[in-house]
């Protein structure tokens, strides 16, 4: 069946998974529905104990058995060792068939080939996969089917009751032996722990995992004990050198830094910059250099920004610092500056949920004015790509990419024109990860495309010097300088499925073919 | 023009090919891995042969890893490998052979 993006959905993806095709990005406004809930195992006697001496009692308590699904959070990036700790353990127990619905994998999670192979692992629910798990899904190495979502997406799935957690992980910086788990202190300091919430309110069993023991009580929790059921030490939950980097040093790539200058006099043109504007970046070298860019102006013209959200970089917290922003809501450090920042008493954590799940009442991501995003890929339909390559390989993730460009009233997406080679702008996607009508404008270095979708923008900005053309006009100079890229070969077999924030099928992700020159 | 001996251009960097080419006997063997095989793996395929050819080139083994260079640099990179190959460092003929 065609989705409302074009793309066709089969039958047996539609039968087997029980979802609906992709119908508009706000096709479920207002609809209603049930929220799912735990089984809950309540601790009355105050002599009950909620520590275990491994990670093997912990699931032997828990009641693992084959066909579970277990909960991670990723705040410890390509440092994590919680997955490892705990699949490893798995794998010895000889237990089969396990649904992980991670809020993302990457990197450190390449040790999971061989129990895809095996058997112990069959499904995988995540924002994305970079790495080796990436490369083996797009090869058929998992027996069912993986599952991509939005960070907003894993929390809507786990309230409606879609995904139900068994047994959810959660890796604690800090933790005492009751379970009020902080991710702040510690030697794995990830500074938040806002995918996890979710995992607390619905999880049927949770585990606290944590390198550093405190006195009780661990105070204030970001998890707190209340949704606890153990507590487990062991020696290392992360690799501290990989959670959260040194900050990056702002780019002098001069490809970067003209984009980054057009996507803030695109910025600053629109009738959203004022004060109290709200503002959402990545953490791309464009990104980061347009905040940089913008911090200027903000401070020439006495301009203040209400709130920063996100996933955060040392230069927001430098707005923070400088007096430029009013307050900061953080769902992930990636650089030891933000995780310090959190100290500041106007940089406060918020949930994934609270964030940007499009089933709430209402998320952050609604509030936003502007978001800056990155892509693989974008097409002239607006349509973009961040999680599968342009070699079909799935590679990325979607993070809180359709999030922010359904919510925020300007959606800006960086990229430059040619990614080594290959075309960003192109005439179809591999695979839309989130749909053209949130994406409002497209800066590259040779020119800035605006969604036809928004007249009100292309009036704004229209007596600005900066370089507007069509999408169509940026795809034809991509294709002028590499050529026109052949479509990748796919399999039949579809691996796995882009679903939209709503729970809806955006896309399906097949298995790669072997590519072959004719003589 | 013959291939006379083995030689190399260019570099495994980004968006550069390294190119190597050797005296053959029967045709243009070519072996080609690329980063961008899929989408252009054909193109450059007819680029080789098409450079080979204007060079004048009609036995060889070339060998190229690509690493996402456009066109134009991976001309230059062949055409740079079979001139080496001849022992040609200077005078070469910009609009004639070199196109």
């Amino acid at each position: 069946m065609l989705n409302s993006v074009g793309r066709e959905i089969p039958e047996e993806i539609i039968k087997l998974t029980g979802k609906e095709v992709f119908q508009g990005a706000f096709a479920k406004d207002g609809v209603e529905y049930q929220r799912a809930a735990p089984v809950v195992k309540p601790v009355m006697s105050n002599t009950t104990s909620k520590m275990v001496d491994s990670i093997h009692e912990a699931l032997v308590k828990c009641g693992v058995r084959d066909g579970m699904t277990f909960g991670f959070h990723h705040h410890f990036r390509d440092g994590d060792m919680v997955v490892k700790l705990v699949m490893d353990e798995v794998h010895k127990m000889g237990i089969k068939d396990i649904t992980i619905c991670a809020s993302s994998l990457g990197r450190a999670h390449d040790f999971l080939v061989p129990m895809m192979e095996d058997g112990t692992v069959t499904n995988i629910e995540s924002s994305g996969v970079r790495g080796e798990v990436g490369k083996a899904i797009s090869h058929g190495k998992l027996k069912g089917l993986a599952i991509m979502r939005s960070h907003g997406g894993r929390v809507r799935a786990i309230q409606t009751g879609e995904s139900r957690l068994d047994i959810s992980f959660i890796g604690a910086p800090t933790c005492d032996d009751y379970g009020n788990c902080r991710g702040i202190g510690g030697k794995s300091d990830c500074g938040v722990l806002s995918y996890s919430h979710v995992d607390g309110n619905h999880a049927n069993k949770v585990v606290a995992i944590t390198d550093c023991l405190v006195p009780f009580p661990n105070y204030p929790p970001h998890i707190p004990m209340a949704k606890v059921d153990y507590v487990c030490v062991v020696d290392a939950i992360g690799d501290p050198t990989k959670i959260a980097t040194g900050a990056a040093k702002p780019t002098t790539d001069v490809r970067k830094l003209t984009m980054a200058d057009y996507c803030t006099q695109f910025v600053v043109n629109t009738p959203y910059f004022k004060d109290g504007f709200s503002y959402q970046t990545g953490i791309g070298g464009a990104s980061i250099a347009s905040t940089i860019s913008l911090t200027k102006i903000m401070e020439e013209r006495g301009i203040r920004m209400g709130f920063g959200v996100g996933g955060l970089t040392k230069p927001m917290c430098d707005l923070l610092d400088k007096g430029l922003v009013n307050l900061l809501l953080d769902t992930q450090d990636f650089d030891l500056s933000a995780v310090s920042s959190l100290t500041n008493p106007r940089h406060h954590r918020i949930s994934a949920g609270a964030y940007a799940n499009p089933f709430n009442k209402g998320a952050f991501v609604n509030k936003l004015d502007f978001v800056i995003l990155a892509a693989l890929e974008v097409d002239v339909n607006f349509n973009v790509n961040v999680v599968v390559g342009s070699d079909g390989i799935i590679t990325g993730a979607q993070g809180g990419h359709p999030d922010t460009a359904a919510g925020a009233k300007c959606t800006i997406v960086i990229s430059p024109l040619l990614q080594g080679r290959i075309p960003a702008i192109c005439t179809d996607v591999t695979t839309v990860t989130t749909p053209g009508e949130t994406i409002d404008v497209v800066i590259t270095e040779y020119g800035i495309a605006i969604n036809p979708l928004r007249q009100d923008l292309i009036e704004a900005t229209k007596d600005t010097d900066l370089p507007f053309c069509t999408i169509e006009e940026l795809r034809d100079k991509a294709y002028e300088i590499a050529g026109k890229p052949e479509p990748v070969q796919f399999g039949e077999r579809v691996v796995g499925i882009i679903e939209s924030r709503d729970g809806t099928i955006l896309d399906v992700v097949r298995e790669v073919k072997e590519f072959k020159l004719d003589k | 023009m013959k291939v006379e001996k083995s030689a190399v251009a260019g570099t495994l960097e980004s968006s550069d090919a390294m190119v190597t080419i050797e005296p053959g006997e029967s045709g243009i063997e070519l072996e080609l891995s690329s980063v961008v095989f899929h989408q252009y793996g054909a193109q450059i395929q007819k680029l080789v042969y098409d450079t080979l050819h204007n060079l004048g080139v009609e036995d060889a083994k070339i060998s190229i890893v690509d690493k996402g260079a456009l066109d134009c640099t991976l001309k230059a990179r062949i055409e740079c490998a079979v001139f080496r190959s001849n022992g040609i460092v200077d005078n070469l003929p910009w609009g004639g052979a070199i196109r």
